[in-house]
């Protein structure tokens, strides 16, 4: 059967993927979608722990799912911005990579 | 959901979003993102918040991902050249991460609490839209009442971080 602790392994290793992409990887739009994997990653996590707290009526526990929510609602956000950001580096160094931005003024 | 499903699905989740870090082109990647969270959105399902995997279909691998493709897209960025990896920096982000999941699974392994299956529900979770909908404007209302200003705030700051500007 699977348990509470399968998913939130799965959620860890996940977590822990995103984690060696931000650190590992020189492309800022690799960093950005390794975000989104972490992100991703607490979603799981927050959807089991709702799924595994049965209430009295018999549902599970909404409240983390609210959270759900309003993580993705703002991860969408994240992302919109950090692209836009992304873009007009673009336009002024023609680079992406992380290796070429190392200094706050220029 | 039976246990063969589940693992499935969190191989195809797991697999595919260690293939967005390996992969060297950027589309590739942006691909292998949108397979890792149709796996991601199958294993909400399998917890019977439906509601919550389908915004994870439609916004994530909808939205999210056509963004990131346009993006690419616009760029044209190719696939990084061959330059040298830098094994010690590399070595160092890997070590850390592992660190980090050899902590997350050992203090899973340490509750009690973490062994339990899943518990029977005695009602249908066929409506969660209707739950939620209902939670977050009763009891949540100013959070989403913020977040809905953040969302403004986000869309004006990314019209004027993408205008030109006049010379």
């Amino acid at each position: 059967m699977i348990t509470l602790g399968d998913y939130l392994i799965v959620s860890g290793i996940l977590f822990a993927i995103g984690f060696a992409g931000v650190m590992v990887r020189r492309n800022l739009i690799i960093i950005l979608m390794s975000l989104e994997l972490m992100l991703n990653a607490a979603n799981l996590s927050l959807v089991a722990f709702s799924r595994f707290r049965v209430g009295p009526d018999g549902l599970p526990n909404y409240n983390a799912q609210v959270f759900v929510f309003f993580v993705i609602t703002v991860a969408a956000a994240e992302v919109a911005v950090g692209l836009a950001i992304l873009v007009a580096l673009f336009r002024i160094r023609q680079t992406t990579s992380v290796r070429d931005i190392s200094s706050l003024k220029f | 959901m039976s246990p063969f499903l589940f693992w499935i699905f969190a191989l195809m989740t797991l697999i595919f979003g260690a293939a967005v870090v390996v992969n060297r082109n950027p589309v590739a990647s942006a691909l292998s993102l949108v397979v890792s969270f149709l796996g991601l959105a199958a294993l909400f399902v399998s917890l019977d918040a439906y509601f919550v995997g389908i915004i994870q279909v439609l916004v994530y691998a909808g939205a999210v991902m056509v963004l990131f493709l346009f993006i690419i897209m616009l760029l044209n960025l190719q696939a990084e050249e061959r330059q040298r990896i830098n094994w010690l920096a590399a070595a160092g982000g890997v070590g850390v991460a592992l660190i980090l999941l050899i902590q997350v699974v050992f203090t899973i392994r340490h509750f009690e609490a973490t062994r339990q299956t899943l518990p029977a529900l005695s009602a249908s979770t066929i409506d969660d839209v209707r739950n939620i909908g209902a939670l977050l404007f009763r009891n949540y209302n100013l959070p989403l009442q913020i977040v809905g200003v953040l969302v403004l705030v986000a869309t004006i700051g990314v019209v004027l971080l993408s205008k030109r500007e006049p010379r």
